[in-house]
């Protein structure tokens, strides 16, 4: 990873963090679905790139804002399923209306 | 309830790493497999998609290790990952650790040692309880010039009785006394007080009671045993109270035992009995008998208290003008206690810090010098992923690694000095018994091991964790950064700059002590035997009695095989406020009270001056001319024949003790003796008499016999011409009297000896440091030093190109040390004995031993620079 990518990423993470905890507020999911589930969303406009997305499950984890348990995929495999929990949403909530102040702003520049 | 739930994750982590990597492992796979389906869904074919799959998953080992922080052993883990490996690293370079670890262990240990040695004096509380509010109550009596003077009984009642920041105030002194009747005859360290001392200390007896106000005030016959006495002397005899025992001829009551641990005013007391009653002792304010120890009132301070009692003084000087120049002082007991030996031990506490210090810079220095060569391996590791955080973590761990087993030795190494230490302590040294190593000093040195540990591999790690992982291996991992090379440079200065600022003060030190043990006492101690002999019970009652006991007892001492000549007199060293009385001369008006000068006391036997080979300057010694019945007379010293006869001759001339009124008898001055330091090297000498024996008979005596042969040898056979004199007197504390003389510089040498051995220390630490940089220098320029050889340079040129190196390193740290020891002359000052702390000759020696010690470090690898050969040199490129 060169620097000028990892500097991206750390950009990044903030937004990832708070489109995965999206995700997840419709329910619990594993880690392929939350990738799915975010392409399919986004118009396949973001490709969630997978060494991104689990190292930021594994991060948000420790930070208690999701858990984890095994469970049964849709066609019978054994996957990891992630689910929000209580400090997660309240993390999504501060997340998403800091999002919208920033975006606000931008699109009120962007107007004028 | 998280918190626990990751923790107990993390420990079950920890020990089974392969299933929380296998479940990450199985996670990710899953996600694969998904990939991989929809990727062929999506048109390509098996092989293609199964391979976009992984490119798009990852690195998984990364992703596992990411993982596995969460979920698994994480940190936990991975700190014992970092232990292992710090081992193994460690054991790879056994030279390195090993001079690692002695280093390290010399600095913790001294620190151990001193910290045992500090917290067990200074900082461990006295076995009283609500010590701190202990205080001794002293007379700062400005005749005699001395602050620790004692009181007249009806001084000590006045401020017992009219003060109002006392709880209590209790009188006491140190006495002796035989103990006879069952078994040997002993004499015993003892104490006679107030009935409210135990109040006053706060301590009550373990059997028994202690005396009543009552039996104080009619000096009763009763006595309270220590804890000791009551087991050797008595067996632990529950039924000791109410039983008789003799005590100085005369029987007492026994009526309590005090705990185990109580000794006051000493360890060793073991007797407490009323004080005695007499009118005189009771009543006059110029009889002088009685210390006094208080405890202040809770919320009161030690300068509230010295006020209060100094208001009671002033009424005293006003009712009293014979009170004239006795002040007042309160002291902190535990200040007096520990306040003599506080300054050499806070310079001990500094001198082992500088070791440690030095200690450290070098263990760093030396993984600095290794940083040169673990470079590749460090940016090896960052390029295969490992972040900042995680590199400095593994080296830090091993420097930590590193301060354990140094702190492991450290204590080790600590526990035998703290033994060494108290073995080797005067025995009057304050509190000796609290010096262990305990739990305080366990943590004290694990603390200190760890922060040592973070202290020295700090620098280093983050010096590494820059590394450039790209430039470096390029480069093929040679040669420390510049900037590692300046860093090890001021190391270096720094170390030297310590050790020359100990090596000055252990200089200063060992000047003080050899300028103290030139000094002549006056008195010529060696091949004279010591003993004790007290004279108590009715039989010694009479003054003749006691002459005629002396006169035998010095007769026959001297007539031993391997005795040359014997003499008594009360005790040979004094105390700072010995026994001592003012005195008037016949013919001269009195003396004002402030001008009073006190005398001490001592009866002597004839030959007492030919025993210690005291040179007499006028008139003659006593001999048998000076009877019971014969005219009183007296011998002065030097001293007092100046002061007092400046100009005329004293002989002849009579003196009395007391003023001119009082009763007592005129002594003719019939000699004068040479001046002898009878209070230690660091009194002065103050004006003496001595009476003698045979006219004023004294029944606590040292007995001095100058022997021609071993001085032990003769002790069987005085002790059976005692057993001929008198059966029921001990002969006690039997010793060569030079003992006496070593002991009063105990506490002197000790310091010294401590201070040199950690100068000694540092200065090898330094020295070793300084080889270190210089080696590891040349090593570096090999290539350079080829190159110069090959265009022609001289061997000695390139010599002098490496001393010059070495020496301005250590020039630099020798004068920044001269400026510290200049600084802290102030410390110093107090602990030197006729030496000042800018004394040149000790600035110029150590500056000499420093540049040498230079010169040393830097020959070796000077003449491995000449050695060089060029070819070889540069081929290695």
């Amino acid at each position: 990873m060169s620097k000028e990518e990892r500097t991206n990423a750390d950009q990044l993470h903030g937004t990832l963090d708070m489109l995965v905890l999206k995700t997840l507020a419709a329910g619990p999911q594993h880690g392929y679905g939350i990738a799915q589930r975010l392409q399919h969303l986004s118009e396949e406009v973001l490709q969630v790139e997978e060494g991104s997305l689990y190292p930021a499950l594994y991060r948000m984890e420790q930070r208690g804002w999701i858990g984890s348990t095994w469970g049964v995929s849709d066609n019978n495999r054994r996957a990891r399923f992630y689910q929000l929990t209580r400090s997660g949403r309240r993390q999504l909530d501060a997340e998403t209306s800091s999002w919208r102040r920033l975006t606000g702003a931008v699109d009120r520049i962007l107007e004028a | 309830m998280r918190l626990f739930r990751v923790i107990a994750d993390r420990i079950r982590g920890t020990r089974d790493h392969d299933r929380v990597a296998g479940e990450i492992a199985d996670e990710l796979r899953h996600h694969e497999d998904l990939l991989t389906e929809r990727l062929i869904g999506e048109g390509r074919s098996r092989a293609d998609a199964r391979k976009e799959a992984r490119r798009r998953v990852g690195n998984r080992a990364h992703l596992q290790d990411a993982g596995y922080d969460v979920r698994g052993g994480g940190r936990l883990e991975a700190f014992v990952q970092d232990l292992r490996y710090g081992a193994r690293r460690l054991m790879s370079a056994p030279a390195f650790a090993f001079i690692a670890v002695v280093t390290l262990a010399l600095g913790i240990g001294a620190n151990t040692a001193i910290f045992s040695v500090a917290a067990g004096i200074l900082l461990r509380p006295l076995p009283y309880p609500a010590a701190d509010r202990l205080a001794m109550v002293w007379m700062d009596n400005s005749r005699i010039n001395v602050r620790e003077d004692w009181h007249s009984y009806p001084n000590y009642l006045d401020y017992n009785t009219r003060n109002t920041t006392f709880d209590g105030m209790a009188a006491f002194n140190r006495r002796y006394l035989t103990l006879t009747g069952s078994g040997e005859p002993e004499r015993l360290t003892a104490a006679h007080s107030s009935a409210n001392l135990f109040d006053v200390l706060g301590v009550r007896p373990m059997l028994g009671r202690t005396y009543s106000r009552e039996e104080d005030q009619a000096g009763a016959m009763v006595a309270v045993l220590s804890h000791g006495l009551w087991k050797r002397r008595f067996g632990a005899s529950p039924d000791i109270v109410g039983r008789k025992i003799v005590l100085n001829g005369a029987s007492r009551e026994v009526i309590g035992v005090m705990p185990d641990g109580f000794g006051f005013p000493s360890r060793g007391t073991q007797l407490w009995v009323p004080s005695p009653a007499t009118k005189e002792m009771r009543q006059s304010r110029t009889v002088i008998w009685v210390q006094v120890i208080g405890r202040i009132k809770p919320g009161v301070t030690v300068a509230q208290a010295q006020s209060d009692l100094e208001r009671i003084n002033a009424d005293i000087l006003r009712a009293f003008p014979n009170q004239k120049g006795y002040g007042i002082r309160v002291e902190d007991y535990r200040e007096q206690i520990v306040g003599r030996i506080k300054p050499a031990l806070v310079a001990l506490v500094g001198a082992v810090l500088f070791v440690l210090l030095i200690a450290c810079t070098n263990v760093a220095n030396l993984l600095l010098a290794r940083a040169s060569t673990r470079e590749r391996e460090v940016a090896l590791r960052a390029a295969l992923g490992a972040g900042h955080g995680r590199i400095i973590r593994q080296l830090l761990t091993e420097s930590v690694l590193l301060g354990a087993l140094g702190g492991a030795a450290g204590l080790a190494l600590g526990w035998i000095g703290v033994n060494a230490f108290v073995a080797m302590a005067p025995e009057d040294l304050p509190r000796l018994t609290d010096i262990a190593v305990d739990g305080r000093v366990l943590a004290f040195t694990t603390t200190i091991a760890l922060l040592t540990g973070l202290l020295f591999g700090l620098m280093p790690a983050l010096q590494m964790a820059r590394t450039d992982p790209v430039h470096t291996l390029k480069e093929g991992g040679r040669g420390a950064t510049s900037l590692g090379r300046a860093l090890r440079r001021g190391l270096v200065v720094i170390e030297v700059a310590l050790s020359v600022v100990l090596l000055v003060g252990a200089g200063l030190m060992i000047r003080s002590l050899t300028r103290m043990q030139q000094l002549d006492l006056g008195l010529r101690t060696d091949g004279v035997l010591s003993a004790r002999v007290s004279l108590s019970g009715d039989r010694y009652r009479e003054d003749a009695a006691c002459a005629e006991f002396a006169r035998r007892l010095v007769e026959r001492a001297a007539a031993l095989p391997g005795a040359e000549s014997a003499a008594t007199i009360g005790t040979v060293f004094l105390s700072a406020t010995p026994n001592s009385t003012n005195f008037s001369i016949e013919g001269r008006p009195d003396f004002k009270p402030e001008e009073r000068v006190e005398v001490p006391v001592d009866s002597i036997t004839p030959d007492y001056f030919r025993v210690l080979q005291v040179p007499l300057r006028a008139g003659r010694f006593f001999d048998q001319r000076d009877g019971a019945d014969a005219p009183r007379v007296v011998i002065i010293n030097e001293t007092m024949a100046r002061t007092f006869w400046r100009d005329e001759n004293p002989l002849g001339r009579r003196i009395k003790y007391g003023q001119l009124s009082s009763r007592g008898e005129w002594m003719t001055i019939v000699g004068v003796v040479a001046d002898t330091r009878r209070t230690g090297y660091e009194a002065d000498v103050r004006p003496e008499t001595y009476l003698a024996q045979s006219q004023s008979p004294d029944v606590g005596l040292a007995l001095l016999i100058r022997t021609t042969g071993e001085p032990a040898a003769i002790v069987p056979s005085l002790r059976a011409a005692l057993q001929e004199i008198d059966p029921l007197v001990p002969l006690e504390s039997v010793h060569p009297l030079n003992d006496e003389v070593v002991e009063m510089t105990a506490g002197r040498r000790l310091n010294t000896t401590l201070f040199t051995v950690f100068a000694a220390i540092a200065a090898i630490l330094a020295a070793v440091g300084t080889y270190g940089v210089i080696a590891t220098s040349v090593e570096q320029r090999t290539r350079e030093l080829g190159v110069r050889l090959a265009l022609g340079a001289t061997g000695g040129s390139i010599v002098r190109m490496v001393l010059v190196e070495g020496l301005s390193l250590v020039g630099i740290g020798l004068l920044l040390g001269l400026f510290a020891s200049l600084a802290m002359s102030g410390v110093m000052a107090r602990l030197l004995y006729e030496v000042r702390p800018t004394d040149a000759a000790t600035l110029t020696s150590i500056a000499l031993l420093t540049v040498i010690v230079a010169l040393l470090a830097s020959v070796v690898p000077a003449v491995r620079a000449v050695r060089v050969d060029p070819v070889t040199a540069l081929r290695a490129e």
